[in-house]
This record gives structure tokens, sequence and C-alpha cells, in this order.
């Protein structure tokens, strides 16, 4: 268990040290970096003091250095628009996007899980058809306007729900459904093809022949191998959502990091924009590797892998 | 109680597919009879119909297929005319099965000894530590070491010997009248086999259970068992005590598999194998299934399907060389 | 049954031909093509179609809503937009511009990811590592994050976009064909080619690449559909395909301006015709992967 531990961890590093590397040179070599890293409105003296600042008259791998001992110190630029170090304002708004996310995965997970399994179990029915629909259409409507259209719906026609901000568990339950409608349909999915498989499984069959109710074979024998896959992809899928939340936190406003990076492209900070994916693809790695490492406590197969 | 315990007459199952336009009849008027304790072999290739059989009788045939006539009876009760809940409690309770692949049959997020006390729980409403308690004693029984540590490992860390065998503990932990073995002994090395074998007459003779062998392999059929049915295309085609059958096979098809066995010593010679492939059981030809792989096919044989005849006491075949 | 491309037989070595899968044309999925027809037939014809020019409009017109609605007219069948462009022309000529950025998009990504893919299967070792590792380290950030972080650098243009699209996405080819070519590699048909005396590249290209076509193709089917959406939401978000090109993204952009008064019809069209086009490239995609090698089922 230890050994795995271990190698999943250096994995993660890797990846990190390679995301760094990965933005790093984008930024510093497309195009020149001092126009992104200043304000709009500089003076050229405030360009060349950036550049030596910056050190872009020294080698790239000098400049990488400075880099990387700025993150470490937790040193993710200064927002341009806000004039506050960016890390601050990400951390801050990081909450919003966890709490956002938490709820449009259990709506995702309560709608899809139930109707993946029923689809699975009753075939070919009402239920499979019903959810073949639901599926296709999830995954087709773009979430943002999905968006849109709530709002459309339930703001401005019905004035039930309020368009924008955040606060109350009403700002919650729009960009919520928004943002989890799409996972929806991919969990709905997946459960009932994994469903499907175990029930034609060999210890499926052994428990039907050891007498066993169908209720149990279903809830104890076939549920609980079957939601593994599913549950893998709702982790991965709970950070993608962290993350691609921008357009829906964007069109309801929501005060997240996803409506950061929005505001850090409409405003031109870069700074903003370049902490934040990177802090985000930074997040995902972590988050992974937690993931691997839950999963081996619940699939004991994984636990004694070499 | 006397009277056989189990009892197929005329029993047949079909598969239908393609919405009604294919009809497989993997089982075509099957007719056997089970004592108590006796150990009856049901041999044939794959595609025979031997597993369709034995799902039958428990009536866990999957949703395209359906028993469409005949009648069964275990020990005296129409087990056609059970409801669901009545057949679930006779499965795994008065008859149990085993089936191929022992890693496969055992769920891989449970403990051994969840599963093999699972049957308990269920059906004589066991007490969780009793249960368990039970399930070390089977485990023991199965010649299983160190029992009680087992019982709280996973399937994954047993070697294919062990699993086996924790899965014949499932099988008579309800001590049921009748066990199924479908190719039990076929997915273990060799030189498991032959012990596993002694494991089940072992518990069979200190269970009284009366045991269907399903296999291909006549060498199992010649040491496990006392009597024998040959199955060919969904039908038995000849059945009998293993001494008769094997002394004095009457239908072709049969002789041919007692003489494909490969023989130790008596100068080399060529091993005798049968041409030609089974029938797709879905065409069925007019007549005898197994005309078309006859050495010794008549004419007749391909106009009308033969009856059982009886040749000797319990030994009958359904062939028309047979035919007194 | 379909037929997948012709690989050498085994005894010849003969180098392969590819021909294209034969597909039966009944069960061939109506909907999806009849749909994709009409969007292509749109873009291609756009001028002739469109009834008014897509990006000039008359402020005096503004925010009329579609012919059937109070208030609507027949001269403007859709309704027209904030500044007085006719809807439906800028969804027609719309479609020119989401075609053109999706098809491209894949193609660039699949040119791309094939190869890498093929190179990094076939030839292993250090060049496998390091594609690698680039692979997954893109694949860590979400595709959405990363083209809005390089659409800030370079600055938001079509063609910039294109690119942009396509240096997301070809790692999802990437990863995908490099597991198959690993499986092919072992066939017997590479092997004999080895002994045969086939240069790496040969082989790579006459051997690899037919086999692997499949895949790609099933593959970028479904990409289209989420390059689609992807260049919707950039153009959405301003780092798209800038204004006055009429992106069904950026007229949702605008239509969201409207929206608190009411005027659906500003985000209704453009969102249809989006889903139109993602379901049409789903259900296609669907609908080959099952054909041409169900095998893929997995994707």
């Amino acid at each position: 268990m230890r050994r795995f531990v271990l190698r999943r961890a250096a994995y993660a590093a890797l990846s990190l040290f390679l995301l760094s590397i990965t933005i790093f040179l984008f930024v510093r070599v497309t195009g020149d970096p001092t126009v992104l890293l200043v304000e709009p409105g500089a003076s050229q003296a405030d360009l060349d003091a950036l550049r030596t600042e910056l050190g872009l008259d020294r080698s790239l791998f000098v400049q990488y250095g400075t880099f990387v001992r700025d993150l470490v110190r937790g040193d993710f630029g200064r927002s341009f628009y806000y004039r506050t170090p960016v890390l601050e304002l990400y951390v801050s708004r990081l909450p919003n996007s966890l709490l956002l996310a938490a709820a449009a995965m259990v709506f995702s997970l309560l709608i899809g899980i139930p109707s993946g399994i029923m689809a699975a179990v009753r075939v070919g029915g009402w239920w499979d058809r019903g959810g073949k629909i639901f599926a296709l259409l999830g995954l087709s409507m773009p979430s943002f306007w999905v968006g849109l259209l709530l709002i459309l719906f339930f703001s401005v026609y019905l004035g039930w729900l309020p368009s924008s901000g955040s606060g109350t568990a009403l700002h919650v339950l729009m960009p919520a459904f928004a943002l989890g409608w799409y996972f929806a349909a991919a969990h709905m999915r997946l459960a009932r093809s994994s469903m499907l498989e175990v029930l034609g499984s060999e210890y499926v069959k052994l428990a039907r022949l050891k007498g066993l109710p169908e209720v149990r074979v279903i809830a104890k024998h076939a549920f609980k191998n079957a939601l593994i896959p599913v549950l893998t992809l709702a982790g991965i899928n709970l950070v993608l959502m962290v993350n691609v939340a921008v357009v829906v936190e964007t069109v309801f406003a929501w005060p997240g990091i996803g409506r950061l990076l929005y505001e850090g492209i409409a405003f031109r900070d870069f700074p903003v924009v370049q902490a934040t994916v990177l802090l985000g693809g930074s997040m995902i790695v972590v988050v992974n590797l937690v993931i691997d490492l839950l999963y081996a406590v619940i699939d004991p197969r994984i636990r004694y892998e070499r | 109680m006397t009277g056989p315990l189990l009892e197929l007459d005329r029993l047949s199952a079909h598969y239908v597919t393609g919405r009604g336009t294919r009809v497989v009849k993997a089982v075509d008027e099957v007719s056997l009879t089970l004592q108590k304790g006796e150990t009856l072999g049901v041999v044939g290739e794959s595609g025979s119909g031997k597993t369709t059989l034995a799902l039958a009788i428990l009536r866990l045939l999957p949703t395209a297929a359906q028993i469409v006539s005949g009648a069964m009876r275990f020990d005296g009760e129409d087990l056609l005319a059970k409801s669901s809940a009545e057949m679930r409690k006779i499965r795994g309770k008065r008859i149990a099965m085993i089936l191929q692949d022992p890693m496969a049959s055992l769920n891989p997020l449970f403990t051994v000894g969840d599963q093999v006390g699972e049957s308990l729980r269920v059906h004589e409403n066991a007490s969780r530590r009793s249960a368990r308690e039970r399930a070390g004693a089977l485990l023991k029984s199965v010649k299983i070491p160190a029992a009680a540590q087992r019982l709280r490992e996973y399937p994954h860390q047993m070697s294919g010997g062990m699993r086996q065998r924790i899965v014949g503990a499932i099988a008579i932990s309800c001590e049921p009248q009748l066990l199924i073995a479908d190719e039990p002994t076929t997915s273990l090395d060799v030189t498991i086999q032959a012990q596993y074998l002694k494991l089940l007459r072992d518990i069979q003779r200190e269970h009284g259970l009366a045991l269907i062998f399903i296999t291909h392999n006549l060498g199992i059929v010649a040491r496990m068992c006392d009597s024998v049915a040959v199955m060919y295309a969904g039908r038995v085609i000849e059945a009998g005590p293993v001494r008769q059958i094997f002394n004095m096979p009457v239908h072709p098809y049969t002789r041919a598999l007692i003489e494909s066995i490969p023989r130790m010593g008596g100068g080399p010679e060529r091993l005798t194998a049968i041409d030609g492939q089974p029938p797709d059981l879905a065409v069925l030809p007019a007549g005898c299934s197994f005309q078309a792989r006859c050495p010794r096919v008549m004419d007749h044989c391909r106009e009308e399907a033969p009856p059982a005849f009886d040749v000797a006491a319990q030994h009958s075949a359904r062939c028309w060389l047979a035919r007194p | 049954m379909s037929a997948s491309p012709a690989s050498p037989s085994a005894t010849t070595g003969t180098p392969t031909v590819f021909r294209l899968p034969r597909i039966r044309t009944e069960g061939l999925p109506l909907v999806p093509i009849a749909i994709l027809v009409v969007l292509v037939f749109l873009a291609i014809f756009a001028e002739w179609i469109a009834p008014y020019n897509p990006e000039i409009g008359s402020l005096s017109q503004r925010f009329k809503p579609p012919a059937w609605a109070p208030g609507g007219s027949t001269e403007y069948l859709l309704g027209t937009d904030h500044i007085g462009r006719d809807v439906l022309s800028r969804l027609i000529f719309g479609a020119r511009v989401s075609m053109m950025v999706g098809f491209t998009a894949v193609v660039i990504a699949g040119v791309l990811g094939s190869t890498l893919g093929i190179l990094s299967g076939y030839l292993g070792g250090w060049v496998d590592q390091a594609i690698m590792r680039v692979t997954d380290t893109w694949l860590a950030l979400p595709a959405l994050t990363f083209a809005i972080f390089l659409a800030a650098i370079v600055g938001p243009s079509e063609w910039n976009i294109v690119i942009i699209l396509g240096a997301v996405y070809w790692t999802r080819y990437a990863r995908v064909i490099r597991g198959e070519v690993l499986s092919l590699k072992e066939r017997d048909f590479v092997r004999l080619a080895i002994v045969a005396g086939c240069s790496k590249w040969t082989i790579m290209r006459r051997h690899l690449l037919p086999n692997v076509a499949n895949t790609a193709i099933v593959l970028a089917t479904l990409m289209l559909g989420v390059v689609i959406v992807s260049e919707a939401a950039l153009s959405f978000l301003g780092v798209g395909v800038p204004p006055p090109k009429p992106a069904w993204g950026l007229m949702l952009a605008d239509g969201k301006k409207g929206l608190m008064a009411g005027y659906w019809w500003l985000t209704v069209f453009p969102g249809v015709c989006i889903v139109l086009m993602v379901l049409a490239a789903n259900l296609l995609g669907d609908w080959l992967r099952v054909k041409l090698d169900p095998q893929l089922r997995q994707l």
C-alpha cells in the first residue's frame, strides 16, 4: 500500500512540474510577455522596468527558476484590476465554486445514478428509452445555454428565482442545474452501462442461484460493483466542474473562480488568467491523486497491486 | 420418501431471438430420472444444451429463453407450478449449483466469509455471528487451511483451486438435496482437478447429496458418476448406468466419444476424432440431428427422428439402430 | 456486416491498401446526416439563401420579435438583434463559421494527434515518454480553461481559435491512437513487415495509418460536437470569434443583453442551432463507432 501511495504521489509531482513548465513556456515564448504582464496603458519606461524585473534578458532557465521560486512562495502576481495578490483573490472565490460544483454534482448524481440503474434493470423499457433521450439531450446542450434558458423561464417569465449573484439557496438552484445537467447525462449513461455489465456477471448469476431475493441481488451484489466506475467518473468530474464552470458562472454572475477567469479576460488582467489556469490545473492533479487513493480504499483489489 | 429425487419428463426449452424469427431448441424433449444420492453425468460438446438444461431445472433461464413444454418434478413437487418466490426458496437451499469459473463467481468486493454465510442468513435467518461460525466450519469441511483467517479475506487473494472450494462451500451451506456442478474442473489446473473431484465425492457421501455433473470429459464421468446422459443438439441421445454405456455404447455418437478418449499403452495409433461440427440449433434437419456426422446413417434417419428405445435395464438410446 | 480496411494477408505481407469501409445504406442514420447536409448546404450557399447581410443592421429595426410573435413581421422571420441585424441571416452565416471552425479544428487536432499517437505508440522509448508526458499534462488542464488561456495570450481571431482548439484537443486523439497502435504492433502483419525489412516509416505510413483511420474518423465525429460547443463557449465569453462575424456563440452573448427584457428569440434560436449540430455530430459519431469498430464501444 505504501509503495502505491508513493508512486502515485511522485507521479502527481511530475505532473505539477510539467504543468508549470507548460504555462511558463506558453507565456514567455508566444509573443511578448511584457505586453501581457503589464497594465493596460503603461508607458514605455514601465515596460522596460518590467522587462528587467522579469529578467527577460536572462536565459530561459533563469526565468523559469524565478517563476517557480515565486510560485512556491505563493506569489502568483497581482491583479491589475483589483490591485490585490491573485492568490488571495483566488482563494476567496474558490469556496463559491466548490459550493456550486458540489450542488451540481449532487444534482447530477441524484438524477444520473437512479435513472441509469433503473434503465439497466428494466432494459428496453420506457425508463430506458426515456433515459436514452435524456442522455442525448444532456450531452448535446451546452451548459450555458441551459442556464440562459433557465433564466428566461424562471426569472423573466415566472419571476421565481434570482438571475444572478449568490447568497441564498434560491441563487444556487439554477446555476447548479445548468452546470450539472451535462454531467447528469454522462453519469446516467455510465451507470446504465456499468450496471448492465454487472448484471451479466457470473457472481450476480451465482447470487441468483443461491436463491437470494432479487432486491438483495441488485441492491447488494450488483449496485456496489456498478457504482465504482460511476464514482470514479464523478470524482474526476467534480474537479472538472469547478474548472469548466467558467461559462455558467459568467451567465449567472456567480462569484467563483470561473467568473474570476472571465473577469481576467474581460479586463485584460493577465496575471489573474495565468494564475487561475495554473491553480486550476494543479487542483486537478492533486484531486486526481486523492481519488486514486480513495479508490484503493473502496476496491480492495487495488491495494495489493504491485 | 420413495420415488426419484428429480424427474424430467420431455422437457423442452427454447431461445427465441430476432423478434420471433429465430428459435433455438436448446433443450429438446429431455427426460431424466435421478435418485437420491445418485451421481448423474451429463456429457456433450459445447452447445449441446447441458448448461441450458441446468438453468432450466432451476428456472433461471435468461429472458430470451423459455421452458415451452414438458414437466419437472423435484422430490415429488411440480417445479413448473411454483411461483418465483417459492423457486427462490428452493434455489441455494434445496438445489444448489456450482459454475465453471470460480473467480468470476465470487463478488470481488465482499469478503469470503460474507459470501459463504450469505445463504445461511437469507434461507435460515441465521444471525451474523452464527453465520460466520458456520461459514468457518464450512471452509474447514472443504479443506481450506486457516479457515478463520480466510473469512476476512477477499476472493482475489486466493488461488483458483481454493476459490472453487469456496464456491463448493457456498453450495452446500444449506445442506441441499441436489447439487448441479457445471464443468467445475474445466478452469482448474490438472493437478488440482483430481483433488477437487475427491472433495466433491467426499461431500456427496457425507451429506447424501445427489449430484448432476455436467462435463465434456468422459474420463471424469467414468470415475465419478453412477449414470450418464449423453446430449447432442439439445437432446439426450443415450442414457444409462455408466458401466453399461461404456461397455456397450449403442448410439454412434456415444461410441465415437468413447473411442476418442486417448488410451495409454497399446502402441501408437491415430486419435480418432468425430468429423464435422454440431448443427446450428436454429435450423435442425428433419430426422435425427446426428445424421450429417453419423458413420452408420441410414435413409430412415433422414426422414424421422428416432424416439428413445430401451436397450437394456435403464439403458435407452435415441437411435434407429437400437430398434428391437 | 461492415468491413474494416483490408490488411495484408499474413502470408504475402503485401502492403495495406486503404479502402473506404463499405457501409450498407440501410440503417444509415438519416436524421443526423440530414441535419449535417442542411447545415453544410447553408454554410456553402449562405450568400444566396440569407435574406440580409449578417453584419449590418439598421438601428431603427432593433429587437424585433420573430414573425409569428406580436410586433413581428415577415420582413425579419426570426427577429432582429440589438443592432437591428436579421437573426435568420446571422444564423445561416453562423453555420458557415461554426462548420469551418469546427471542421478545421478537428482536422488539425486529428492529424496532429494521430501522427503523434502513431509515433508514440510505435517508436516507444523516450519519444513515447516525452509525448505521453506532454499529453498527460495537457489532459490535466480542462480544455476550456486551456483554450481561454491561449486565447488570452494570442488574442481572439477566427484563425487563432481554430489553431487553439486544434492545439487543445489533439491530446485526446494521441491517447487513443497510441493505444491502438500498441495493440496493432503485436499483430502478425506488422511483424512480417519488419521481417521483410520495411523501414519504420514505411510501416507507420502504410500499415499502421490505414488501420487506425477507423478510430480516427470515429473520434473526429465525436470531437466535432465538443469542439463546436467549445467554440461557442469561447465566443460567448468574448475570446472566440470576434464581432461582427456571426458566430452562434457570439449571438448568445449578444442575446444575453436582451434576456432580462424578455427578448427570447435572441437566445433560443442560436442555441437550437448549436444543439442541432452537436446532436447530429454525436449521433453520427455513435453510429460510426458501432459500425466501423465494435471494439470502440468503450470510448
